[in-house]
């Protein structure tokens, strides 16, 4: 046990910081959810990233990353919340399918998707629900039927974040004739394939982040396939594993977001409530837990252990968190926090709206309870 | 950066596990709650044989000068059994502050003897009366006395082994043994307890679940209903998210500094918030079987109702943290940062 960052590490965020200072645009991009616009501009600032090989600083050199560890992975994150750098418009593709692949993916399909994926130029949106398969996935429906070298795909999915703009998908597709979890595959598909319709879908905040794709006879190369076919589901809880895990939901951003809930309380305990303060020690309690939780799966995950359904704890504890925290920003706030645009610009109310999808994707935090009880606690079925 | 324990610490974690599993049922409680007695002899002279009361103790004092770490597994263990004996008191707070101010004490020489303290956040001392000797604080300074040169008035706690006394003494008839390390004191006494909370919740979503396994209502275990399936995974949710918070208050509790102290009272906020929770999730899994005398849970649930109070209030141990959040730099790299890297 030794909380202390080596002097590698403390070099290494000097490093982190001050290219980030140097490159952080000055002005906050438009939300890559809202417009093509802001998509774009979001996409160039992942090359810009990636120049200096910032991209996914944890995967190997020779797929675009910096073989860096889990610690300096979370160092990393933690210079780029507080230097406030663009969200991350590839995250369903870098955080979630590029560790995926990297595990279960062939020397030549990591060649091929990882490193334009690490670039900005290919960005990926997450395929997996369908209309009638949501908290229960294994219901999905759309097929991908053998065809030679190919796949032809057919399916209705949804909710697919990104998918509005994004370049390719990785979905989840069974075998005709299969049932439930056997017979499913992980296949990948150009979202601008010959067969694809992409349908935006508004989100409660108005932004068109979301969408359902239509796949009539879409054909695609068998080697867009992850694992081996009928490895689908499996392959697919490694990857809900990193969704729900340390991957997607570093724990920087909450630190950052119970600091400035900190500065806000300062600045308004005159005129707010006395009762909130306690909740803005509680948001920086729950943000600091999870930090360190994550410090403490990193390095156990350093030592060779894996994720196992922590994930499913960490999921509900981040996604509540970060309600409590922006809801009790929107207390503070008062009579101010339902005016848009925000009086000074704040990020309270949108970040608060977000928060609210958090217990729902990724799956349910329902779901997650069930997990637990069932594998951690033993709970029957 | 390292946040994983080593092989020997969780060795030592296991020794004890198999102690106190073995010599501390909810039989041998419930034998001891009928003799009325808060102490049993043969189980402190096994605990102190196995070297559990030496951990803190530097070797110059015939300790095995072991650290905060290692003790706080130790006591997590020690709340999955609810232990009935001092030892956080006693062997985590009191002898190695006696130890700092007078290594060479009689009462250390005796390995079965227990010391009581009564710190200044304390109005009630707890196991006074079975305690060798009592440390007593005036102005800072550290005093000895045995209880016979004390006057000790009973005050039950609804915990039938925490036996708590109001104190009355005079500085005449104690030893004065010099300034000594308060703080310390608290603090070692804080983090100890949220490790015995994180033993009290594990234990009390323990029994729930082996109950909700059995427990056959419409036919089926109700464990396999989501309503109880949803709120033990709650409770476990709040077990998780304490124990980093212990991990890292254990390894940094020798900074002293305003981060430490901070991390400290989180750690015993939120690990007996999450005994709390979870002993009470237990009770209502265990439906009106949960409310009877005759199932266990009632004593994890009254441990840590009195563990909450004591050592700090929560209201004592939130502003030790506003203290932090409102005084420092705040952030994402500031996780682990120190008092003096900021000064």
């Amino acid at each position: 046990m030794d909380l202390t960052y080596t002097p590698q590490q403390q070099a290494f965020r000097e490093e982190v910081r001050a290219w980030l200072e140097a490159h952080v645009p000055a002005q906050p991009l438009e939300h890559y959810d809202a417009t093509r616009e802001g998509f774009e501009a979001h996409r160039a600032w992942e090359k810009t990233l990636q120049s200096g090989d910032w991209g996914m600083v944890t995967w190997p050199k020779e797929y675009g990353g910096r073989g860096l560890d889990l610690i300096q992975w979370l160092i990393f994150e933690e210079e780029y919340a507080r230097a406030g750098a663009p969200g991350r418009v590839g995250q369903n593709g870098i955080f979630l399918l590029g560790p995926t692949l990297i595990e279960f993916g062939s020397h030549e399909q990591k060649q091929r998707f990882l490193p334009p994926m690490a670039s900005g130029e290919e960005i990926w949106a997450q395929a997996w629900s369908e209309p009638q398969a949501g908290s229960d996935l294994a219901g999905v429906r759309a097929t991908c039927a053998a065809d030679g070298d190919d796949y032809i795909l057919n399916g209705h999915k949804i909710w697919s974040s990104r998918a509005v703009f994004a370049d390719w998908a990785f979905g989840l597709f069974r075998t005709p004739g299969t049932e439930r979890h056997k017979g499913m595959s992980l296949i990948f598909f150009p979202l601008t394939a010959p067969g694809v319709t992409v349908n935006p879908i508004r989100k409660i905040n108005g932004h068109v982040g979301f969408a359902e794709i239509f796949l009539e006879d879409v054909r695609v190369p068998a080697f867009n396939r992850l694992g081996d076919e009928g490895q689908g589901w499996h392959i697919c809880m490694a990857t809900a594993g990193f969704e729900r895990g340390l991957m997607l939901r570093s724990p920087a951003r909450y630190q950052v977001a119970a600091a400035k809930l900190a500065d806000l309380w300062q600045t308004r305990r005159e005129t707010a409530d006395p009762m909130l303060e306690a909740d803005v020690i509680r948001a920086h309690m729950n943000a600091e837990a999870y930090a360190l939780s994550i410090y403490q799966t990193a390095s156990r995950l350093m030592a060779g252990a894996r994720i196992g359904p922590e994930a499913s704890t960490n999921k509900i504890f981040w996604s509540e968190m970060d309600i409590h925290l922006h809801q009790t920003a929107l207390s503070i706030l008062g009579t101010e926090a339902e005016l848009i645009p925000p009086p000074g610009g704040h990020d309270w109310l949108d970040d608060y709206i977000f928060s609210l999808a958090g217990p729902i994707y990724a799956g349910s935090n329902e779901i997650q309870r069930n997990i637990i009880a069932e594998r951690m606690l033993g709970l029957p079925r | 950066m390292d946040f994983t324990l080593n092989e020997e610490q969780l060795m030592f974690a296991e020794t004890a596990r198999t102690l106190f599993a073995d010599s501390c049922t909810p039989d041998h409680w419930r034998r001891m709650m009928e003799a009325g007695t808060a102490r049993d002899d043969a189980r402190w002279a096994s605990i102190v044989e196995t070297g559990l009361t030496l951990v803190l103790l530097p070797e110059s004092a015939g300790g095995i000068g072991l650290t905060e770490t290692d003790f706080a597994l130790i006591t997590q263990e020690a709340g999955y059994v609810a232990l009935p004996e001092p030892l956080v008191e006693s062997a985590g707070v009191a002898a190695p502050m006696l130890a700092a101010l007078a290594p060479d004490h009689v009462v250390l020489s005796d390995p079965l003897a227990t010391i009581a303290i009564a710190h200044p956040a304390n109005p009630y001392i707890a196991n006074a009366d079975s305690a060798a000797a009592i440390l007593l604080e005036r102005d800072g300074e550290a005093y000895l006395a045995t209880p016979d040169q004390v006057t000790l008035t009973a005050q039950a706690s609804i915990d039938p082994f925490r036996r708590l006394f109001s104190i009355e003494w005079n500085v005449e008839n104690a030893t004065p043994l010099g300034k000594a390390d308060w703080d310390l004191a608290l603090d070692r006494a804080a983090l100890f307890n949220a490790a015995m909370g994180l033993g009290l919740a594990q234990r009390a979503v323990d029994l729930a679940v082996d109950y909700a396994k059995e427990r056959q209502q419409f036919g089926k275990p109700i464990g396999s209903y989501q309503a109880v399936k949803h709120h033990l995974a709650s409770a476990q949710v709040a077990i998780e998210f304490a124990k980093p918070v212990v991990a890292a208050a254990a390894a940094e509790i020798g900074h002293r500094d305003v981060q430490s102290r901070a991390r400290i009272s989180h750690a015993k906020l939120v690990a007996l918030e999450a005994a709390d929770k979870a002993a009470r999730t237990s009770i209502q899994v265990h439906g009106a079987m949960g409310y009877s005398w005759e199932v266990d849970v009632h004593l994890f649930l009254k441990r840590a109702l009195a563990l909450t109070q004591t050592w700090g209030t929560p209201a004592y141990h939130r502003a030790r943290i506003a203290a932090r959040l409102f005084t420092q730099p705040m952030g994402p790299d500031q996780t682990f940062a120190r008092e003096s890297d900021n000064a």
